[in-house]
């Protein structure tokens, strides 16, 4: 049997789920938002930002995009909150506020 | 069933002590001689994750072992969660929800899923803040569901709450006259709207 | 005098330890019974116990370190669940087969997979054939006393085996409840010392155990072991009518609840027993004759009593918590219904799995099974005998 995460939820019967739990694509956990999770806010300074990358990787929930060798903002439906980024970037341009305060 | 029971649902996030007031509470009401059970349900185990934990709270020993489906009292330890979790879900007619917000009441109820029941508010953070130089939601939010249900005699509670905390805290005794000022004002402040 | 005190079953089962004071504490942690040795650890560290807190890699070493210390001469003891369990198998066996009286702490939680940390049977089930016996709590309490009773049980010098302890995960484990508990003096003086005849240590006697059993001598073993197993059925109730004598609360080989004139009943184990009880009270408060077995003993079991308290129903349902994969019902309902069979007037049982990986049975879950029992009893009709419940399904169900 073949079917998509995003067509598994809480509410698939025993006829229709999949054997052993197999999840049959990659990357599904983009379709969870647990971004819901967070209770501190990373917010990016584009201005004080030197684009080394640095943050990127360090990022355990890959939430800060990359495209052609740049960063964008962050990923708030994945960003967890734990502050690695900001701990990481050398020109202090990350900083962390309280979830829901900006 | 007993009418004499009481069932208490609690929703927050790991991390935020959702949990502790839970067991808090069962603390409170033995202390006060009740029967108590305090336990919580266990989802992914993560800092922010949606967590419940339930109370059963009576004169006489309560058997049932599952989860609370209708609860008397709700306690919302973090009003994000209003947004993706249906808190007051089988919540008693009568019963009450009570949320940890500095928000009115009237700001809270579109998200309750066409609940129509009383909402009681709090600001833990405030009174936290206030009183504790930084933000543990659990001890104030204790305080107003033991407020608002009547569950226990609010002068008892304190009493209780005082040796608890002595005994908790016996290392870091400084922090004790906070956490009872958090009690005695969160339940000064805690309202309905 | 009892101590009136409120404790998860973990805590109770940590604070009877601590009572005791076993000699050997062989630890390795895993959900849900992590907060055993921690507790328990606290305990070694604030010197309340002189236990040799042994800190292992894996369950298969916890296992053969409680092994290599009850030979020895001394008290061992650990906690485990699940694939902890499953990991310590191969030692199960050489622990029963060495008959030694090792006291394990099962706080049971499903096994893979998929992975899942909540509660059912299918740890300890699936160590029934082991050689343990096995004992299984409703509630905090119950863990607590069946851990008093388990080594006087288990070091009973006709039974010699080892002795798991089982509560159900998060459910007993994680809740805190009231409970009873007993002073340490008196705790003690109940659980006694123990005295092995012959052990590793016993410098004038030396002693090999565990040896290559080739076929001329193990069937004899193994039937003496077997004999062992039938004798520990003996010592449960012998240990636990002082027990009560001792503390006042009163235990069995199984608990009867509302069974005197019962037309149908479940048979269960564990912490749902509680939630049948409440359903059990509201069904007789309007006349519904509706009772409870909850088995306390599962190994040995209690075959020949079982039958005899079933043998006045019409229908029984036997709930298991464990699926058992024999593609004809679980391993409480097979016992259950070998037991019957000699039964001159045979109650028509039926199987109920249910509550796998920490699925939920509320009181109208209860309530569903036993309106079902009623009626086929009045009705006659036929209908399946292994049944599912509490799933999803696109089809209707019987439940």
């Amino acid at each position: 049997m073949t079917r998509r995460a995003s067509e598994i939820d809480e509410q698939i019967t025993w006829q229709e789920i999949t054997p052993g739990g197999e999840i049959c694509e990659g990357g599904t956990a983009r379709a969870i938002r647990t971004g819901a999770w967070r209770q501190n806010c990373p917010v990016w300074d584009e201005r004080k930002c030197k684009q080394c990358l640095l943050c990127a990787p360090f990022c355990p929930d890959s939430s800060i995009p990359v495209t052609d060798s740049r960063r964008g903002e962050f990923d708030l439906d994945h960003c967890k909150g734990c502050g690695i980024c900001w701990q990481v970037c050398p020109f202090e341009a990350i900083h962390m506020v309280k979830e829901g305060e900006e | 069933m007993s009418d004499k029971r009481l069932e208490i649902r609690w929703h927050g996030r790991g991390g935020q002590g959702a949990k502790t007031a839970c067991m808090l509470l069962a603390d409170a009401a033995f202390a006060a001689g009740k029967y108590v059970q305090g336990f919580p349900e266990y989802g992914p185990e993560r800092m922010g994750a949606p967590i419940t934990a339930y109370n059963r709270i009576s004169d006489e020993r309560c058997s049932v072992h599952s989860y609370i489906y209708n609860p008397d009292y709700v306690v919302v330890v973090d009003e994000t969660l209003l947004s993706s979790v249906d808190v007051t879900h089988g919540l008693k007619p009568g019963g009450a929800v009570v949320v940890n917000s500095a928000k009115p009441a009237s700001q809270l109820r579109p998200y309750m899923h066409g609940y129509e029941g009383d909402i009681y508010t709090i600001d833990a953070r405030k009174i936290s803040e206030e009183c504790l130089g930084a933000y543990f939601p659990n001890t104030p939010m204790l305080a107003a569901v033991v407020q608002v249900s009547g569950v226990l005699d609010p002068e008892r509670f304190v009493q209780d709450m005082q040796a608890s905390f002595e005994h908790k805290f016996a290392t870091k005794p400084q922090v004790i006259e906070g956490n009872m000022r958090c009690l005695t004002e969160s339940m000064k402040e805690v309202r309905m709207q | 005098m009892s101590i009136r005190d409120r404790l998860s079953g973990n805590e109770a089962v940590a604070y009877a330890m601590r009572q005791i004071n076993p000699d050997v504490f062989a630890a390795f942690p895993i959900t849900p019974s992590t907060e055993i040795p921690q507790y328990f650890a606290q305990y070694a560290a604030d010197g309340k116990v002189d236990t040799e807190f042994v800190t292992v890699e894996s369950e298969h070493s916890s296992m053969s370190t409680c092994i290599g210390a009850e030979a020895a001469g001394v008290r061992a003891v650990t906690a485990t669940s699940s694939c902890g369990l499953a990991y310590m198998y191969e030692m199960l066996y050489v622990a029963a087969s060495a008959r030694l009286p090792i006291t394990l702490a099962c706080v049971n939680r499903a096994l893979t997979g998929p992975i899942n940390i909540n509660n059912d049977h299918s740890d300890s089930m699936g160590a029934r054939d082991t050689g343990w016996i096995q004992i299984y709590a409703e509630n905090n309490q119950e863990a607590y006393d069946n851990y008093l009773q388990a080594m006087r049980i288990a070091e009973t010098p006709d039974v010699r085996l080892p002795i798991m302890v089982c509560q159900d995960g998060f459910i007993t484990s994680h809740a805190v409840e009231n409970i009873e508990l007993e002073e340490d003096e008196a705790v003690k003086a109940f659980v006694g010392e123990y005295e092995p005849e012959n052990y590793l240590l016993k410098h004038e006697n030396p002693l090999a155990v565990g040896p290559y059993d080739t076929s001329p001598y193990y069937m004899e073993h193994k039937v003496q072991q077997a004999q062992a197993m039938k004798n520990a059925k003996r010592a449960i109730l012998d240990v636990a009518a002082e027990f009560e004598r001792t503390f006042g609360r009163k235990y069995g080989l199984f608990e009867e609840y509302q069974m005197e004139d019962a037309e149908a009943a479940i048979v269960l184990i564990g912490s749902t027993a509680g939630t049948a009880k409440m359903c059990v009270d509201q069904m007789r408060a309007r006349g519904e004759k509706v009772g409870l077995i909850k088995l306390r003993v599962f190994r040995p079991f209690p075959a020949e009593e079982l039958a005899q308290a079933l043998s006045k129903v019409k229908t029984a349902a036997v709930m298991d918590k464990s699926e058992g994969f024999s593609g004809c019902g679980g391993p409480v309902f097979a016992d259950t219904r070998s037991a019957c069979y000699d039964l001159k007037n045979r109650p028509r049982l039926i199987n109920i799995v249910y509550g796998l990986g920490g699925r939920d049975c509320a009181v109208e879950d209860i309530e569903r099974v036993f309106e079902y029992l009623l009626r086929i009893g009045r009705t006659g009709e036929d209908g399946p005998v292994y049944i599912h419940m509490g799933q999803r399904s696109s089809e209707k169900e019987v439940f």
